[in-house]
This record gives structure tokens, sequence and C-alpha cells, in this order.
């Protein structure tokens, strides 16, 4: 077999064409998978994307098709059926849809609305990341030209199948990327996650059945349908099909979206594509799958990106978003970023998670400036403990498993820390007082104690 | 602060009454209470912040209590629920930024801007504050002036962003 390295399905056109105009879409067969979907049976479109084996690109990588297949069909219900595209990238290091919506918006808007006719959706809302300013205004732009065509619309493509889009953005949370939190924020309330049972193929958005699928997964759906499910299936590796776009950012040379077929090694990512670390300095550390995964050391290069290899190094392929760090990094100051990032975002309905994300950067910080005893090491790993698989969604096991994994891996720094009373690198580590948004707000809160607003 | 508003809405002229087109999103979603989010949009667009007031129109419009629509607007970091510069710079400093120097950054705007990130300038016109990951981790260190990116941006570009948000005050007579 081949090596495997990039590789464009999404991207095949993107580099010579404006995918972001209805007509160059067209001239490439853009919504001609749409035009085969309509003519058949939605069972026949679920089938396709069953045998494809997708599996979901936001995080969680559950199976695309066995998650439409959990919906009651439209018939055997008498609620509507949404779909809901999660467009709230937020896990930081990803930055993969946000290039999906601002160069292939009619491939999205394609998947949507083959998603939404082979579950019989009633309407579709797409979640769109408020901060996302300029991908809201392309898909906008890209939604209006499709009604133009009847794409979109009361009855798409002449087949008597009506579909509303509705896009919803949000307004600055990155627990609404939780797929129960952001049907909450959809239906006009805080972004805080439910209790499951019931999941939402059941019982989602309004108390309807709803599917929920990432960005990228559905506009990889057109794909599917063009090659036809066990065709897309040859592409990857085993219980990893096809490719992915990969987000590669930190210390490496040519940061950016990289579209690979799934089973390429990290190394060729990091080392080929990505041009190696610059300024000389040496491979510490890989995060690669988003920050809430557990690290890989640069021993680990070799491990190939697909959700297997990933899970037998005891870690997670997650959102595909690869972190470099390099040898100029302090690990300890790596944790109290990642501690900060899950504290800030904590929604505060589960007690471990919104009390020990706050414990871990109290820890933290004390170990960083060299002022913790031994048995405050062992508490920052017992509070980890405390707050895994402890809570109704996993954003606390995000703060958790990657903190104990720093602490497992990098012991002797953090060892270090404690010998020698503060920080080896000496103020000199890359992360050396990085201002969080955590800090401001308790700044905002002194002043206000000490100077009331008027 | 352009370009906050939901689908096919225009900014909101000063003092206008918003419970109109607020009901016309709420029209988009089977559940009214669905259109808090874009209406407390909206309402920030006309104050600038989310006043008092803002609650009391947004919730008038939706059938809900003032109350309800703060405690809304409280769990978003895109709302303000004080008073904020007509301008907004927000400076990345999650890891992937941070490693390649979000810090030096965010220092060089403090410096230029003479304030300090989560403060507001004397003029009321400038407020510099860090955000969580942009979502641009690739291209860092990323900067967003008023909703819009800039990326990657180094420590020496910070001099020129804070001219542009310096001339574009004068040049609104500000």
């Amino acid at each position: 077999m081949a090596a495997k390295g990039l590789r464009k399905l999404l991207f095949e056109h993107a580099e010579n064409h404006d995918l972001t105009r209805l007509e160059e879409y067209e001239a490439v067969g853009g919504y001609a998978s749409l035009r085969k979907a309509v003519g058949m049976e939605r069972q026949a479109v679920l089938d396709e994307l069953l045998a494809a084996d997708v599996r979901g690109r936001g995080g969680a990588g559950f199976p695309m098709g066995r998650k439409a297949s959990f919906l009651p069909k439209p018939g055997d219900t008498p609620k509507p059926i949404y779909l809901t595209a999660n467009a709230d990238e937020s896990e930081p290091g990803t930055f993969k849809d946000r290039e999906i919506m601002a160069r292939l918006p009619h491939m999205f808007v394609e998947g949507c609305v083959i998603t939404s006719f082979a579950i019989g959706a009633d309407a579709a809302f797409i979640y769109l990341r408020g901060e996302y300013l300029k991908e809201f205004e392309i898909v906008r732009a890209a939604l209006e030209e499709a009604r133009e065509k009847d794409y979109v619309g009361p009855d798409v493509l002449g087949s008597g199948y009506g579909l509303r889009i509705v896009v919803h953005r949000g307004a600055g949370a990155y627990i609404c990327g939780e797929e129960t939190a952001l049907l909450e924020s959809l239906e006009g309330k805080r972004g805080q996650p439910r209790s499951k049972p019931p999941f939402p193929a059941i019982s989602g958005l309004y108390a309807s059945p709803t599917l929920i699928n990432n960005v990228e997964t559905l506009a990889t759906v057109p794909k599917i349908i063009e090659l036809g499910g066990e065709e897309y299936a040859r592409i990857g590796v085993e219980n990893s099909a096809g490719t992915r776009l990969f987000s590669l950012s930190g210390n490496v040379a040519n940061g950016g979206n990289y579209e690979l077929e799934l089973g390429t090694p990290l190394r060729t990512l990091i080392y080929d594509i990505g041009g190696g670390i610059p300024e000389g300095r040496e491979l510490k550390a890989i995060i690669p799958g988003g920050s809430s995964v557990p690290v890989l050391t640069a021993a680990e290069v070799d491990t190939p990106l697909d959700f297997d290899s990933m899970a037998k190094v005891g870690t997670m392929l997650g959102s595909g978003a690869v972190i470099v760090i390099d040898d100029r990094c302090c690990m300890v100051q790596l944790g109290l970023r990642v501690a900060q990032f899950y504290m800030h975002e904590s929604c505060g309905k589960c007690t471990p998670c919104r009390e020990g994300t706050r414990w871990m950067v109290q820890l933290l910080r004390k170990i960083d400036a060299g002022e913790a005893e031994q048995t405050e090491l062992d508490l920052l790993l017992d509070v980890c403990d405390r707050i895994l698989g402890n809570c109704l969604c996993p954003l606390g096991d995000a703060a958790a498993m990657p903190v104990a994994s720093y602490v497992a891996k990098f012991m002797d720094e953090f060892q270090r820390h404690l010998d020698e009373g503060g920080c080896p690198f000496g103020g000199s580590s890359s992360l050396d007082h990085v201002t969080a948004p955590v800090d401001q707000h308790h700044a905002r809160m002194r002043s206000e104690i000490e100077v009331p607003v008027a | 602060m352009s370009g906050q508003l939901p689908e096919g809405v225009r900014e909101p002229a000063p003092g206008e009454d918003l419970s109109g087109r607020i009901r016309a999103i709420a029209a988009e979603y089977p559940v009214r209470r669905s259109a808090v989010m874009p209406a407390l949009r909206l309402a920030q667009e006309k104050y600038g912040w989310l006043p008092p007031e803002a609650f009391r129109e947004v919730g008038d419009a939706l059938g809900l209590t003032p109350a309800y629509c703060k405690s809304i607007a409280s769990f978003y970091d895109m709302f303000h629920l004080r008073p904020v510069g007509r301008h907004l710079v927000e400076v990345c400093t999650n890891i992937s930024c941070a490693l390649v120097g979000a810090q030096q950054v965010l220092e060089a705007f403090e410096h230029a801007l003479g304030v300090h990130a989560g403060e507001t300038t004397d003029d009321g016109e400038v407020t510099l504050r860090t955000v969580e990951c942009a979502g641009g981790c690739g291209w860092g260190t990323v900067v967003a002036v008023d909703h819009r990116y800039r990326e990657p941006v180094r420590p020496d570009d910070v001099p020129a962003i804070v001219a542009d948000l310096r001339r574009e005050e004068a040049g609104d007579g500000g």
C-alpha cells in the first residue's frame, strides 16, 4: 500500500476554483449529489452513509450513518424532525470547519440538504460560532444562491421534499459545541448540557427527533453520494474511512489546514507537510486532537492519524487539531493554560467540573511558582480523578485528561518545579506569564470592589 | 461594531424601536424564545452594550422577563453587560497562539493603547481584551478587530493596527 498523506476529496477543486460561487461549484459537479440523492429512496441514501462508515469529524468520532439511523422515520413520529449542523467550532487548536465554511460553503449546504432529506427533516438549523463573522456572511450568501436555484426551499429540485435552513449564530461559549448544550442554546436558554438519555435522536431540539452533525461530516456527504458508500470506505484505514482536514498549529513552520487520508503518520504531517520545527528547536510534545486530548511525546511522532492508532497510544484523534510543542515550552505552564481555558468555559452545572477546574488552576499556579508541596501534586491528580466520568458532559474530562497526561509523561519536569522551588525554565518558557481571560475577569472583579461603578 | 446581526437584518438606527424586527426574527423559529440571542445582538447594536432597558425591550418583544434575558446574556462572552469601547480588540492567548508569542502581541497592544487587557481607553474608544481560542490557530497570533480577524499578527504589526483604529475615529469625527 502506498504511503498515506495529502489526499484531496473535499478540496479537490478548491485550488483552481472559487467554490464560494454557485456557478463555479456547479461547474465542478456541485449539487449533482443532491440531484442524485433526491432521486433515491430515503433509506437508500442512509444506507450509503452507513456503508461509507464515516465517523463524526467533530471530536467524538461516532459513526454518522448509525447516528442517523437512530432517528424515527418521518411517518413513525408525530413530531417534526430536525437536522442541526454543529458549526460552533471552538476546540483549541481547531480551525478546519472555519475553512470549510469559508471556501466550500456550497458543499456544506449540499451536505445539509442531502442529510436532511435522508432523515426526512422538516427544518435544518446551522448553529454557527458567533466569532466567525466572515464565515457567517459566506454561508448566508451561499444559502441565498442555493435558494434561488431550488437546492433549498419548499420544493427541492422538484422532488416534493421541502427544507428550510435557518442560520443561528452563537455568542461566545465553548460549551455550545457540546450537542445538548447547543440544543439548549438554540432553544434560547443558557448553553448548559442536558443529561442523557434521552438522546437527541429521540428527544432533541424542541423535544423532537434531532440529528446533530459537525460541519466537516456534513460537507463529506456529497462526496459519499458521488462515490458510493462502499467506494468511500476504501479510502483511509480500517475503522477510519476517508480523509480529514487536520488543523496544524503551534511550533511548526507551515501551520494551516491539510486534508489527509486517515492513517497518515503524524511525522508526515509535521515534517514533510508542515516543514518541521522552526528556529532549530527540538520537538517536545504533540497534542494530536485538540486541547482536550492526552499529549504525545516526541518519541510517538510515528503514530498514524486514525482513530484506532491514537486509541492504542492512549489518546484520541478528537477534532483533528494537531498542536506542535517545541522544547521551549514548560509543561506545567501548558497544563495551567489548558486548565484556565476549561475553568473559563465550564458552564457551572456539574460541581466536579465547576469546582475541579478551579482547583486545577490554583494548584498548577502554585506548582508553576515553585510554592507547591509534594502532596499538592498528588492532590492535582486526585482532583483530575474526581472530575473524570463524574459530569454530564465531557468538558470536565477535557480538562482532567490532558493535564493528568502532562504529569504522567513529563513527571520529571513537574518534580523539578517542586524540588527547585520554581520553573526550571527560569522565565524563558514560551508560555511564561500568558494572560488568560480568567485573569482578566478576576482583575475586573477586584477593581469593582475597590472602585464601585457609580 | 457592524456586522453582528442575524441573517437579513439591517443595522438599527439610534433610538429605533426593535420590537417589530425581533418578532420577525422570532417567526423563523418554532418557539419564539429561540430568538433571544439574535434579539440581544440587535439590542447590543443599538446601545453599544446591554443596559437594563435592552433587557426590557427584548423581553417585551419575546414575552420573556428582563431577568431571563439578562441570564442569557451573562452566559455568553460576546454580550457586554457593561459599556465597552466603540472598537473592540481581542487577542487570542490560547495555547497555539501563546506558543508563537501571543503574550508579546498582547503587551504590544497594552503599550500602544495605554491600557491593560480587560480595560477601555480613557476616551472610551477602544476596549482591549484577551479571548479564548478564536479558531485561527495555524496562523497565530490571531487578533480580532471589531470581529474582523487579522492573522497572523506580530508585535511589530501592532502600532499600524492601532494607528488605523485611531485614524478611523478621526474620520468618523469621533
